[in-house]
């Protein structure tokens, strides 16, 4: 019991993830406070605020992050908010474009005037403290060249007081800049999303209010998209998730009852 | 004078952009802008010089042979392919991230399940640390092992479909130990990074420059 072979624990974890997957098993998803949070701040915003979207992963943190931010996007679309969009991670902006343009095309939303994209930009804390004083330091013009001032939702845009939310999409450490730039110098108003391992890192952040909400990991999107009313791929990857949790209890717990049997016998 | 100038650009840049968080206005706020701007063109160029030592590096290793050379080969046409099906896309779509353009195809069907792939494998080598690893030796080692189990439990729905405190515990245990220790470690990690900043804002930290 102490010692099972690594190649049936794989083979255990498969099944507990391919088989709720395929067998679209939905359970239902209980919404914690710091995602309500989080809901209730998108939601109490006045129609036609700018909401800044920051993509600050890659495509490795995608099948937890993507559902996060269509879930986002489609409330703010939903909310009639005007959405901005940066990459602070070159090899995620591809994910934020396909996300934006189709949450975009599903509300019949037009570019320019109710969303724009502005690309990536390199040097994270310069190009935040760059957004606090004036965007046009750093984006003169969108991801295809398009001036800024050509673009009728950004000719009013120029600094954090003229953005209502900032929505952070965090794999990494991009979110404590933010928070430590945006918020502490600025007074933006923060909404984290992150990976569930990044998760634990933003909760001070979330007590002291420097940001106003945390949607950690699949779970996060899952609770968000029940708020929204809208089934993606959080709610879908659920069940799955919560077979494979208990699934590594299971094995924790056989692992120490062999543990203490071996320590018994020592 | 090889080292002097170097400490007196770094001390007059790291003294002026920490002014600037303190007084925002004109002229330091500008300088400011000025410093950041250039710093993000800097880092811009570290991209370049990233590709170019990849390339110099990979390429040397697949003229001479050396052992895992296959590997540097794939790479390279990779990095061409990329190259190759972006231009293609900006040219003949004018936008390289339209929907329906190739890369997009690319970026979506190779890039994105390959390293979603490789994040993923990680459930797999969680189980099995977790369930070699996490063994109640001592009394620190229960307590972490019933805190992780609970929150495992608590932060997935079937936790609620067990028993509806499992979530509640699961918060807890995030918004109180959890958080005390998450703070203690960023107020340690704060006041290193203070300290090694005004090591090499003063001087006293060389090791950059050598």
């Amino acid at each position: 019991m102490a010692n099972i072979k690594r190649q049936y624990i794989y083979i255990v974890i498969a099944l507990c993830i391919i088989v709720p997957l395929l067998t679209q098993k939905i359970m239902p998803v209980r919404v914690s406070p710091p995602v309500q949070q989080a809901y209730d701040t998108m939601a109490k915003l006045p129609p036609g605020s700018s909401i800044l979207f920051s993509i600050d992963y890659d495509p490795s943190a995608q099948p937890e992050l993507q559902p996060m931010l269509l879930a986002m996007l489609r409330h703010a679309f939903k909310c009639n908010q005007k959405v901005i969009m940066i990459c602070n991670w070159p090899l995620g902006f591809p994910l934020g474009q396909d996300a934006l343009v189709s949450c975009a095309r599903e509300y019949n939303k037009s570019y320019g005037k109710d969303y724009v994209n502005l690309g990536y930009r390199p040097g994270v804390a310069a190009v935040i403290i760059g957004i606090g004083r004036e965007i046009r330091d750093f984006f003169t013009s969108d991801y295809a060249g398009t001036l800024l001032d050509s673009l009728p939702m950004m000719t009013n845009v120029h600094n954090s007081n003229d953005i209502a939310l900032l929505v952070g999409i965090e794999a990494g450490a991009t979110g404590d800049v933010w928070v430590q730039i945006a918020n502490a110098r600025f007074g933006q108003k923060i909404v984290l999303g992150s990976t569930a391992v990044v998760a634990p890192d933003f909760y001070p952040y979330l007590q002291a209010k420097q940001i106003e909400g945390i949607i950690g990991g699949l779970k996060g999107a899952a609770e968000y998209e029940t708020l929204i009313k809208h089934k993606g791929g959080g709610i879908a990857g659920m069940t799955a998730q919560s077979v494979t949790h208990i699934a590594i209890i299971l094995f924790i717990i056989i692992g120490n009852i062999g543990y203490l049997f071996l320590r018994k016998k020592r | 004078m090889r080292t002097r100038v170097p400490l007196v650009i770094t001390f007059i840049t790291g003294f002026l952009i920490i002014l600037g968080f303190w007084i925002p206005h004109d002229p330091v706020g500008d300088i400011q802008s000025t410093f950041l701007i250039w710093y993000a063109i800097i880092n811009g160029f570290t991209m370049v010089l990233g590709i170019v030592s990849l390339v110099h590096i990979h390429t040397r290793k697949i003229i001479s042979h050396k052992s895992g050379y296959g590997y540097s080969l794939i790479l390279i046409l990779s990095m061409l392919a990329t190259l190759w099906v972006g231009l293609y896309s900006g040219i003949k779509y004018g936008d390289l991230y339209k929907i329906d353009a190739p890369f997009m195809w690319y970026y979506n069907s190779i890039f994105v399940p390959l390293s979603a792939t490789m994040f993923s494998l990680l459930a797999f080598f969680i189980a099995s640390a977790a369930y070699r690893a996490f063994r109640a030796r001592t009394f620190e080692a229960t307590l972490l092992l019933i805190a992780g189990a609970l929150v495992m439990i608590g932060r997935v729905p079937i936790g609620d479909v067990i028993w509806h405190k499992f979530p509640v515990i699961a918060d807890w245990i995030m918004e109180i130990p959890q958080m005390a220790a998450k703070r203690g470690i960023l107020i340690g990690i704060a006041l290193g990074m203070i300290v090694t900043s005004l090591r090499i804002i003063l001087g006293i930290e060389r090791s950059y420059l050598k």
